[in-house]
């Protein structure tokens, strides 16, 4: 090849890279939770079957990060929606609000469960109750009027610590002989958020260590994060990856148990099993009912400011909440998506792009 | 010397050597002794290595193989016309106005029929009759209508995927036992499926649309293929060959032949060495950073991902380039420039057209190393639900959202059905197939144009 042709080749290059600068995106550009992709790429892809518009992109990194890149910006560089397993906080409707992205429409697609499943042949872990868990990983536990670093080490001493802090033993579910080692969400994803509060706070107030705390002369606050401060001594393991990856740990530590989303553990029934948590098994009917304790409302977050820009995505959103998908019966619930009862208010508000100050 | 035995260090006490030269004396025993340690040491190592590399493709190709088949049912499908086109208007823009969830009935009805025909009876209610079918089954048959509008109100004959469970229960994978907590299946679709079979109409066939078709969503993994995301792959490499080999041999041509030593030229070829070693994630924050955010260009494009993988390679091209131009023996630009010619045409007529077969060699082993990276293009969008379609044309395939192999294998990896962990291994096949295939041309090009002085 000679040097005239190589360089003509490059040039032709840096031509169609100019060329695409210029082009305008066709496609919608989605980022966020990876609890959410599952059902997001569902949609995009039956969205890129029924419509005439290009099959929206998916990219997964976590509801934190998802908002993030959300944030960053107005522009055709920058994400149209981003999927997220807990609402927006305040600090990043503040940071969206400083790049210019004031109009966020919030679209709630219904429900998830988190469950807690271990390896199907590990210990007999079959039922909790969320006291049992804070006793098990928080950071410290009040002790005699003082805080002292938690050393909880095998499941089967929990109940009697329990019934020390004023718990009725009898009341509280039998744990196996298993060494406490627990695989949870890591810090960026929204399930840890849910896993915190709905279970480790709640444990912390059932158990009376709130009470305890209260007593030391803690106040709200100060308690509040005393209780959700998980212990880094090893026995938690923070994931930061995905599912698989706490399945894979588990695989490989038979004592281990991870939390999950309850779709992830409906594709792995024949290697978890699942524990159910205050006597109730998870199962999208008990999540929608409300009778399983910890269950999260999944959203989207569209810039209402790229709806006219980018084709389609106006189309998408409505079709991601339409009845044939996220109803009762769709292919959303068939994977695991738990309806939500409101799903009428939110196609009204989709249809209408009704933004976050607008509510 | 520590092999030396003691006694050798006074031969002079034993006098000049005695005996026959075939008799070993206890210093040769000993140096035999420790050569043939040595050799085993050897041996050992290679055959460690061996193992390994045994296990590891005995255990690709056990978990890939199972991704290259796929099953599929038999199912006539009555296509409605009270459904699809009720006025009966044979317009293609109106029967494309139905999605595929008025197509979900017809599957359901078909089913139905087909399980009374042949006098299968089932405890499984018609509506999850249907899970014994891809979801993707709808589509197939709204394509098929789309395609030929005329078929509205016929029978037709369609082969449809079966769904992953299924197509597990096929393979092995899937047992009785598994399903019996598995909301998706039941163990009775499963009986359904044994008499299917022993009709015929259950079919588990070789599957090309592994290798050729486009990703899908969680819900189908028994749709998903490789091919567009292969697609992403070319383009890339196209990307990376068109810019990083003419830039790449013109630095190291200028740094080799031209340009005067001196302070400056030395930290630049310190800094390319140092590039080398530099992690390719690093390269996706700069890509991320300068063509995304500042340049503008799209993300998720191959186009993108080449011009990072472009700046990942070119250390690599120029190190092997000025290697190859250094093996070309002064004596040859000696004599070029004896008999008057340019330091230009020296290097141009001689020295570059010696060095080529060198510098191809680099050239596509730099290419082998692009096409195996994934961590660049976590940063750039190209990783998730992406190569779902391929490019409209040439020249869109550079800009349209698109994966590439490596990152289309770790996003099965992710995936929540065991049964995109078995197409993750079969993708695995694909790559160490270009792999070897890019290592091949690199071996026979070095066979064919190589030159010893």
């Amino acid at each position: 090849m000679s040097f005239t042709k190589i360089g003509a080749s490059a040039l032709a290059i840096a031509a169609v890279a100019t060329g695409a600068a210029a082009q305008s995106r066709d496609n919608v550009q989605i980022a966020g939770s990876s609890t959410v992709l599952p059902y997001a790429s569902i949609v995009a892809e039956a969205f890129g079957e029924n419509f005439d518009f290009p099959t929206p992109v998916v990219e997964s990194g976590g509801s934190s990060a998802g908002l993030a890149r959300f944030c960053e910006g107005v522009g055709e560089n920058q994400i149209d929606i981003a999927n997220a397993s807990r609402p927006i906080r305040e600090g990043e409707i503040e940071t969206c609000a400083a790049n210019g992205v004031d109009e966020i429409v919030e679209v709630r697609i219904g429900y998830d469960g988190i469950v807690f499943a271990s390896q199907i042949d590990g210990p007999a872990f079959d039922a909790f109750v969320p006291a049992q868990w804070y006793a098990a990983l928080a950071a410290e536990v009040p002790m005699d009027g003082e805080m002292v670093a938690n050393d909880a080490a095998n499941w089967n001493a929990i109940n009697e610590e329990l019934a020390a802090w004023g718990m009725t033993e009898a009341d509280l579910p039998a744990l196996p002989d298993a060494e406490i080692l627990a695989f949870i969400p890591g810090t960026r994803h929204g399930t840890r958020e849910v896993f915190e509060e709905n279970v480790i706070l709640q444990g912390c107030e059932d158990s009376g260590a709130m009470q305890a705390m209260m007593d030391m002369g803690m106040d709200e606050d100060a308690t509040e994060e005393a209780c959700m401060s998980i212990r880094t001594d090893g026995t938690s393991v923070d994931i930061d990856g995905d599912y698989t990856e706490t399945l894979a740990r588990i695989g490989s530590n038979p004592d281990g148990i991870g939390v999950f989303g309850l779709a992830f553990y409906e594709n792995n029934t024949d290697t978890l099993k699942v524990a159910t948590m205050s006597g109730v098994e998870p199962s999208t009917e008990t999540i929608a009912s409300g009778d399983y304790p910890v269950s999260r409302p999944l959203f989207f977050y569209v810039k209402a400011a790229h709806v006219g820009v980018i084709p389609g995505l106006q189309e998408f959103a409505s079709f991601f909440v339409s009845d044939e998908l996220a109803g009762t019966g769709g292919p959303l619930a068939n994977y695991g998506l738990v309806p939500d009862p409101e799903l009428a208010a939110t196609q009204e508000k989709v249809a209408n792009m009704t933004t976050m100050d607008q509510e | 010397m520590t092999d030396i035995p003691e006694g050798g260090a006074h031969p002079q006490q034993d006098g000049p050597r005695r005996g026959s030269l075939f008799a070993e004396n206890p210093r040769i025993k000993a140096r035999n002794r420790a050569e043939k340690r040595f050799r085993a040491y050897g041996i050992a190592a290679i055959s460690i290595a061996m193992a390994f590399l045994c296990v590891l493709l005995f255990s690709i190709v056990k978990n890939g193989l199972p991704a290259f088949t796929q099953t599929y049912i038999q199912v006539d499908v009555t296509l409605d016309q009270e459904v699809l086109d009720p006025d009966a208007t044979g317009d293609p823009a109106v029967i494309a106005q139905k999605t595929t969830f008025s197509y979900a009935p017809l599957i359901q009805a078909a089913l139905v029929d087909r399980l009374a025909q042949s006098g299968i009876e089932t405890e499984v209610t018609p509506d999850r009759l249907a899970r014994i079918l891809s979801s993707g089954a709808a589509a197939q048959l709204r394509n098929h209508v789309l395609a030929n509008p005329e078929v509205v109100g016929e029978t037709v004959e369609f082969d449809l995927l079966a769904s992953s469970r299924v197509d597990g229960y096929m393979k092995g994978r899937v047992t009785r036992e598994a399903l019996a907590r598995d909301p998706n299946l039941d163990a009775a679709h499963l009986e359904i499926i044994d008499a299917l079979k022993a009709e015929g109409s259950v079919e588990r066939r070789f599957n090309l649309d592994f290798i050729t078709g486009t990703d899908a969503s969680d819900s189908r993994p028994e749709e998903a293929g490789l091919g567009a995301s292969v697609l992403g792959s070319f383009y890339m490499m196209l990307v990376v060959l068109l810019l990083a080999l003419p830039i790449g041999v013109a630095a190291s041509i200028y740094l080799e032949e031209f340009a005067p030593e001196n302070r400056f030229t030395d930290l630049i070829e310190v800094n390319i060495s140092n590039l080398a070693a530099v992690p390719s994630i690093v390269f996706g924050i700069l890509g991320l950073a300068a063509f995304i955010q500042f340049a503008h260009l799209p993300a998720s494009a191959p186009l993108v991902g080449g011009l990072v993988l472009t700046l990942m390679t070119l250390p690599t091209i120029i190190i092997s380039t000025r290697a190859s131009l250094r093996a070309v023996p002064p004596s040859i630009r000696d004599a070029a420039l004896g008999v008057g010619a340019s330091k230009m045409q020296a290097t141009m007529h001689h020295v570059l057209p010696l060095a080529m077969p060198g510098i191809l060699t680099g050239t596509i082993l730099g290419l082998a190393q692009a096409l195996g990276e994934t961590a660049p293009l976590l940063l750039i969008g190209m990783v998730g639900f992406i190569a779902s379609e391929y490019p409209d044309s040439f020249t869109s395939g550079f800009t349209d959202p698109n994966s590439a192999m490596p990152a289309q294998i770790y996003e099965w990896a992710k995936r929540a059905d065991p049964a995109y962990y078995e197409r993750a291994w079969g993708g695995i096949i694909v790559l160490l197939a270009f792999l070897l295939l890019m290592n091949i041309v690199a071996v026979l090009l070095r066979r064919r144009f190589e030159r010893r002085w």
